[in-house]
């Protein structure tokens, strides 16, 4: 129980500090693989903190109380993930702060607002079968929904659940907002119709969207530990070492591609969850299959 | 301490001018100058934007454009005119449809002179902007908010000339 109390305190401190400084070093690296020097690592903060200073212009207030379910329930997904409680409820949180991100955007009558959160909804299309997906091949494998459980559990996951964890890494694209997939709302420079979600959203309200996304990276990125975790210390430092490469490997990725249309992000992931994901499941199914007839004939 | 001067995210706009001014302004981005050294970033939406960078002269079809540019940015902001035609309505000044400087519609806070103006001194008027926008980060602190408030509505009916508003900023260069 202490366990759970300070792994869910550590989360709700240090995963903004920890999200800051990565989308930091982020756009750090983003810089250099451009040739350019790039802004101080701590520049997020810098923007959050100038963010919070802003006046508050609202089109309606009801926008901010959904920014701010939209923080508390990523904050709360986060929480339920290191707490290490049950998966399918984190995914359900999970997709439920996210639909609070659409219907604030959705409140005001800007058209490119509106067409934002349309987006949005078209890359939650795309993401959600791979999350739901990988969550049910956890089970599977370690025979529990339980994130504990699978952190216990005495195996690694990656070498069975490969074509999972490829298929994860796939639509972690979509969910850390990068290109090709940067369709309803991006982290650089971008206008109109890529910066759409949050066209309405400003100041405070903007610093909240900030912040969550800092909280999600963290919680999205220990999604990724749990293919690495088995219970040792070897776990740990494998799974936290790929979890940086991953990030690293999206930060290459949102360099090297044009942004796609969202007919091919949509087509695309569930091409990907159809063939990595359902085939990666049908062989773990195949221990289980096998036992059964051998129960039946034996 | 104010943040503001940390993360100044710009917002730019191309008036009637020839575009050597807004080419410019772009080049500022390129790894050969790159100013998100100092946390700028481009940003296209008003109400994300602390800094409006008008190149280009005022006319009388982009008037209501820059004037609700100006009032969807949440304040403290500053505008920086870049260009002769932003400052004055440079070799446009004497046409019939423009109405001259971007300080005809909307108060300017830094006129960056230049035909074109240089990255350079694109970049040198943007961190002069960012003192003023600390100033009004600063002023808007210690007053109280009615007053401040009070204080605002004479913004927008600037329009002395420019030549005697500005003429210390423009010597240079």
């Amino acid at each position: 129980m202490v366990k759970i109390i300070v792994l869910v305190a550590a989360y709700l401190i240090f995963a903004p500090i920890v999200g800051g400084l990565l989308a930091g070093i982020d756009r750090v690296i983003t810089a250099r693989m451009q040739g350019r020097v790039g802004p101080p690592v701590i520049q997020p903060f810098y923007d959050v903190f100038k963010l919070m200073e802003k006046e508050a212009v609202t089109v309606n207030k009801t926008q901010d109380f959904y920014v701010m379910c939209f923080l508390i329930f990523i904050v709360i997904t986060g929480c339920l993930f290191f707490a290490g409680q049950n998966l399918l409820l984190i995914i359900f949180s999970l997709t439920l702060a996210s639909v609070f991100l659409v219907i604030a955007a959705y409140s005001s009558n800007s058209p490119y607002s509106q067409i934002g959160a349309e987006r949005e909804l078209l890359q939650a299309m795309a993401y959600e079968p791979m999350v739901l997906i990988t969550a049910v091949a956890f089970f599977l494998y370690t025979g529990s929904f339980e994130v504990s459980a699978i952190l216990a559990y005495e195996k690694m996951a990656i070498l069975p659940l490969l074509g999972i964890f490829l298929g994860y890494l796939f639509i972690l694209t979509i969910k850390f907002r990068k290109s090709p997939f940067d369709l309803s709302m991006s982290h650089h420079g971008h206008q109109e119709l890529v910066k759409g979600l949050t066209t309405e959203i400003s100041g405070k309200s903007l610093a909240l969207i900030e912040i969550a996304h800092w909280y999600e990276n963290i919680f999205l990125l220990g999604f990724i530990f749990l293919f690495f975790a088995n219970g040792t210390q070897t776990g740990i430092i494998v799974g936290v070492i790929v979890c940086l490469a991953a990030y690293f490997l999206e930060i290459f990725i949102d360099n090297n591609f044009a942004r796609m249309k969202w007919q091919f992000a949509l087509n695309s992931s569930w091409v990907v969850a159809a063939a990595l994901g359902f085939a990666n499941l049908a062989v773990l199914y195949v221990p289980v299959i096998l036992s059964t007839m051998i129960g039946i004939t034996g | 301490m104010s943040y503001i001067t940390k993360s100044p995210w710009i917002i730019h706009y191309d008036g009637s001018s020839c575009n050597g001014c807004d080419i410019e302004v772009l080049a500022c981005l390129t790894p050969m100058y790159d100013v998100e050294r100092f946390g700028i970033i481009n940003t296209g939406n008003p109400k994300h934007a602390d800094i409006f960078l008008v190149t280009g002269s005022i006319n009388e079809q982009n008037k209501e454009v820059v004037r609700q540019i100006y009032e969807q940015m949440p304040s403290p902001k500053v505008v920086v005119a870049v260009g002769i035609c932003a400052n004055s309505g440079g070799i446009f000044k004497e046409c019939y449809n423009i109405l001259g400087g971007v300080d005809k519609v909307i108060p300017v806070d830094v006129y960056v002179p230049g035909c074109a103006a240089r990255p350079e001194a694109i970049i040198d008027g943007v961190v002069k902007g960012l003192s003023v926008l600390a100033e009004k980060r600063s002023a808007k602190a210690t007053v109280a908010p009615d007053a401040a408030a009070a204080a605002e509505p004479d913004e927008l009916e600037v329009p002395v000339e420019p030549g005697e508003a500005n003429g210390a900023d423009k010597g240079g260069a």
